[in-house]
């Protein structure tokens, strides 16, 4: 077929013998056409960044391409001298990375970097070139090019920065523009902002775009076409509209059916017993003045008031910056807070020092973020299990027989006892951390954007753990994350969070059917895929 | 969604290599290591293995040399010194020296180091500002200086040394337990065994030492060859082991006098000195690679 800027013919990439299968990607092909998003989406080791990675001869020295051809605009990018390839790359092809902080160099102003580009593929002088990096800046719709001109990337945001990463990747007006899951490192109301900014620049610059991504949100948000990766394979293509409202392919299915999505249906009715009541808790952070800055007091937490009653699980929904993590670690007393009541029964879990407060500890426990940061990798998993409830006096025999019984709750065998944690995938490894909070026997359980790090289907796994061990224990959870739509699907009330405030509250209901506040309804309009109905794909059987 | 995988890596696919298993699949640290074997046996074994007692002068085999050369013989295969001491028993014996002092100081420097390193780091504000600045007192000083003073005040004995160096040899251990420590308290598992209610020296001890073994123990060989090297300096200067103790680096100042015509003198402990330094630095760097987490499985 004519006109297509990219073309990926039956591309195989090998990988070294070591590895757990024998092609990174295998039997590859797709177009990509003008004024065309093409997402490819797959979880993690899918090789959707292998294929990116490909394209612009990035791939790492271990990964050999061993049969197939890339054409871009009729040249076969493979069969290419690496110094034809890199004149390319920046000019007709260019790359957006996911971090946008790594991807950017501290040491100089983001003004500079951008014009770097101009400096080595054009003859601009000084003036043009600057007068080209102002005029990008405005297209990517930053705030006051001039003072971001001559900013370091450390003094602008998250999404300022991505927005400087996709103008170097403009700045020669690329034929070909390939996105490394670029908007996952962001908030979604930044997140929204970009998308939108790419559905334009697909038509302002005629150019074709690759864009990697997890999430089929997302995908239903920009795409045009979509390939659908599972382990190196495209297990379907198609347009978007096809592939998101008739998946064929029984992956394709399972992936769309994980979609976190609001449950559907009655909530159970709630008990009236209260397990866990805040009153007026609050948190300021003091910084110290230094030569050049004066004394400053943040105030993180402004004094915040809620109640959850015994199993219920409330859902803390905030973008970073909204004071939930410090909200957390006052309620664990891992910081101190300056005031207000945490009240557990009926123990005031704010007061007293921390050393006092070690029998209490019982009672609240937390499941972190980062599956491979929370257990400590030099002991085995038994060990630290039953580390929990010995400090609380439990003998040795009775704690390991509460391990295996928890082992068997959060669908592991009884041997996962003896390994260590790098035996563990990222989702097993939650798994444990879920047991090893509940080992204790708590009365509130917090999930501190427990299944934020995990794969769209493992994550829909956890979730469904939580809430079975919730109904058959009677638990009582505080689900702290950044994203609505896995809050709507497990919780029963929302607090949403901004700036160390609550500005709303109520039920899963009244927040996504009526919010009350301005930062809300900015929330959930920024959410992608808001136009998309997910099919109801587990009634259908699957092929 | 019963096709999603619940289950576990098959014991046998995943085979776990020991930290034994791991170091000794290292050509670095095996070669080290039955390099120190050696010498350690050769110590230990002493009393069997000297051919003559290392104290017993005789005056008419003075300056024997050794088998190699052309007027050598195998009586003393190493040759005799000035005071016709049979040199092969000399080094035998000076083996026990330095292992002893490398091993001592490194026991006591490293407890006083670590001990600062944790508390600095895990503690931080107060307690890290008192430390640092007592890290500080010490970068300062010149170690082969102040152990000159101390052992010049003193009298130089074995336990004078010991103590010196190792009250003088804990910096590395403290700055650099000080940052690992600083690295890994703000992880998630050190927050959760605090949620969990462990009492601090437990979560000390059972969560936080055994992830920053690995560098203890890395620095731990460092540090013991220093101290060995520091033991010579000083016997060399006259301010370590007495005479007629036989020490490697003693037994170097004692040769300096007949540098021109009988070098062997020197060149024997000297090549002593440098094959039990190499044998612990090749442990400690092995160690390092086999410990390092990547290097897992």
């Amino acid at each position: 077929m004519t006109g297509a800027v990219l073309s990926v013919r039956n591309l195989t990439v090998d990988l070294p013998l070591s590895g757990d299968r024998s092609h990174a990607v295998s039997g590859l092909s797709f177009e990509i056409h003008p004024n065309e998003i093409v997402c490819v989406v797959g979880e993690s080791g899918s090789g959707k960044s292998v294929t990116a990675f490909t394209a612009m001869g990035l791939l790492p020295k271990a990964l050999k391409v061993s049969a197939g051809e890339m054409l871009f605009e009729g040249k076969d990018l493979l069969k290419m001298s690496r110094s034809d390839h890199a004149k390319l790359r920046g000019q007709r092809i260019s790359m957006v990375f996911q971090e946008p902080m790594t991807a950017l160099n501290p040491c100089f102003t983001v003004g500079d970097q951008i014009q770097e580009i101009f400096r080595t593929h054009t003859k601009l002088s000084g003036a043009q070139c600057k007068a080209r990096t102002l005029a990008l800046m405005e297209e990517v719709r930053l705030p006051d090019p001039q003072r971001v001109y001559s900013s370091y990337p450390h003094q602008l945001s998250g999404g300022q920065r991505q927005r400087i990463v996709i103008a170097m990747a403009l700045a020669m007006d690329p034929k070909l523009l390939i996105a490394d899951e670029p908007t996952t490192a962001l908030d979604v109301t930044t997140q929204a902002q970009i998308l939108a900014m790419f559905k334009t620049l697909k038509t302002t610059h005629n150019a074709g775009i690759l864009f990697v991504t997890h999430d089929f949100d997302v995908v239903a948000e920009i795409a045009d076409r979509v390939v659908v990766m599972q382990k190196g394979i495209v297990v379907e293509q198609g347009t978007a509209t096809e592939v998101l409202n008739d998946p064929q392919h029984p992956y394709t299915r399972q992936l769309i059916a994980a979609v976190p999505r609001k449950k559907q249906g009655e909530a159970a009715p709630l008990q009236e017993e209260i397990a866990l009541r805040v009153k007026g808790l609050s948190k300021t952070y003091h910084v110290a003045r230094t030569l050049t800055r004066k004394a400053r007091t943040v105030q993180a937490l402004h004094p915040a008031d809620f109640s959850v009653r015994k199993g219920e699980t409330l859902g803390i929904v905030g973008e970073s910056g909204s004071g939930k993590t410090t909200l957390v670690r006052c309620l664990i007393r891992l910081l101190d807070p300056d005031d207000g009541e945490i009240w557990i029964g009926n123990r005031n879990f704010a007061k007293g020092s921390r050393s006092s407060l070690r029998t209490a500890r019982q009672d609240i426990q937390i499941v972190f973020q980062d599956p491979y940061g929370s257990l400590n990798p030099r002991r085995s998993i038994g060990e630290q299990l039953i580390g929990g409830p010995m400090n609380f006096g439990v003998s040795r025999s009775v704690a390991w027989d509460r391990a295996k019984r928890l082992m068997k709750i959060v669908r592991l065998e009884e041997d996962a006892l003896y390994r260590y944690p790098a035996e563990f995938s990222g989702g097993q490894r939650q798994r444990i951390c879920i047991a090893r909070a509940l080992m204790v026997e708590p009365k509130v359980l917090i999930a501190d954007e427990a299944v934020s790090a995990l794969d769209v289907s493992v994550q829909k796994e956890v979730l469904q753990l939580l809430a079975d061990i919730k109904r058959e224990m009677g638990l009582t959870i505080l689900f702290i994350t950044h994203d609505l739509r896995v809050a709507s699907q497990i919780c029963d009330n929302l607090i949403v969070m901004s700036r160390g405030q609550i500005v709303e509250r109520g039920t899963v209901e009244q927040v996504f059917g009526d919010p009350q506040d301005a930062y809300t309804r900015q929330l959930l309009s920024a959410m992608p895929g808001n136009g998309w109905e997910v099919p109801a794909l587990e009634a259908q059987p699957t092929t | 969604m019963t096709s999603l995988n619940l289950a576990l890596p098959q014991p046998g696919t995943v085979r776990r290599k020991g930290f034994i298993g791991r170091a000794l699949a290292n050509p670095v640290f095996l070669f080290g290591a039955v390099l120190l074997g050696l010498i350690v046996a050769m110590a230990a074994l002493a009393p069997l293995l000297a051919p003559y007692n290392p104290l017993a002068q005789n005056m008419l085999t003075r300056t024997v040399s050794p088998f190699w050369m052309s007027d050598g013989n195998w009586a003393h295969p190493l040759g005799t010194d000035g005071l016709g001491r049979d040199y092969l028993s000399r080094i035998i014996y000076g083996a026990r020296i330095s292992l002893l002092i490398g091993v001592f100081t490194v026991i006591c420097s490293g407890i006083i180091g670590t001990v600062m390193g944790v508390l600095a780091g895990y503690f931080g504000g107060k307690i890290d500002l008192v430390i640092n600045f007592l890290i500080m007192t010490r970068l300062t000083l010149p170690v082969v200086m102040v152990a000159l003073a101390v052992v010049a005040l003193f009298g130089g004995s074995l336990i004078v040394v010991v103590l010196v160096l190792g009250l003088l040899l804990w910096d590395r251990f403290a700055v650099v337990m000080r940052s690992a420590v600083m690295q890994i308290r703000n992880q998630e598992y050190i927050q959760a065994a605090q949620s969990m209610g462990y009492s601090t020296p437990k979560l000390l001890f059972k969560e936080l030492l055994p992830n920053i073994f690995d560098r203890l123990a890395v620095i731990a060989t460092f540090e013991m060859a220093h101290a060995i090297l520091l033991e010579a300096s000083l016997s060399f200067l006259g301010l370590g082991v007495q005479p007629p103790t036989p020490s490697w680096g003693l037994m170097v100042a004692e040769g300096r006098q007949y540098l021109l015509f009988d070098s062997w003198l020197i060149l024997i402990p000297g090549a002593a000195i440098c094959v039990l330094v190499l044998a612990i630095n090749m442990i400690g760097d092995g160690l390092r690679d086999a410990l390092a987490p990547e290097n897992r499985n």
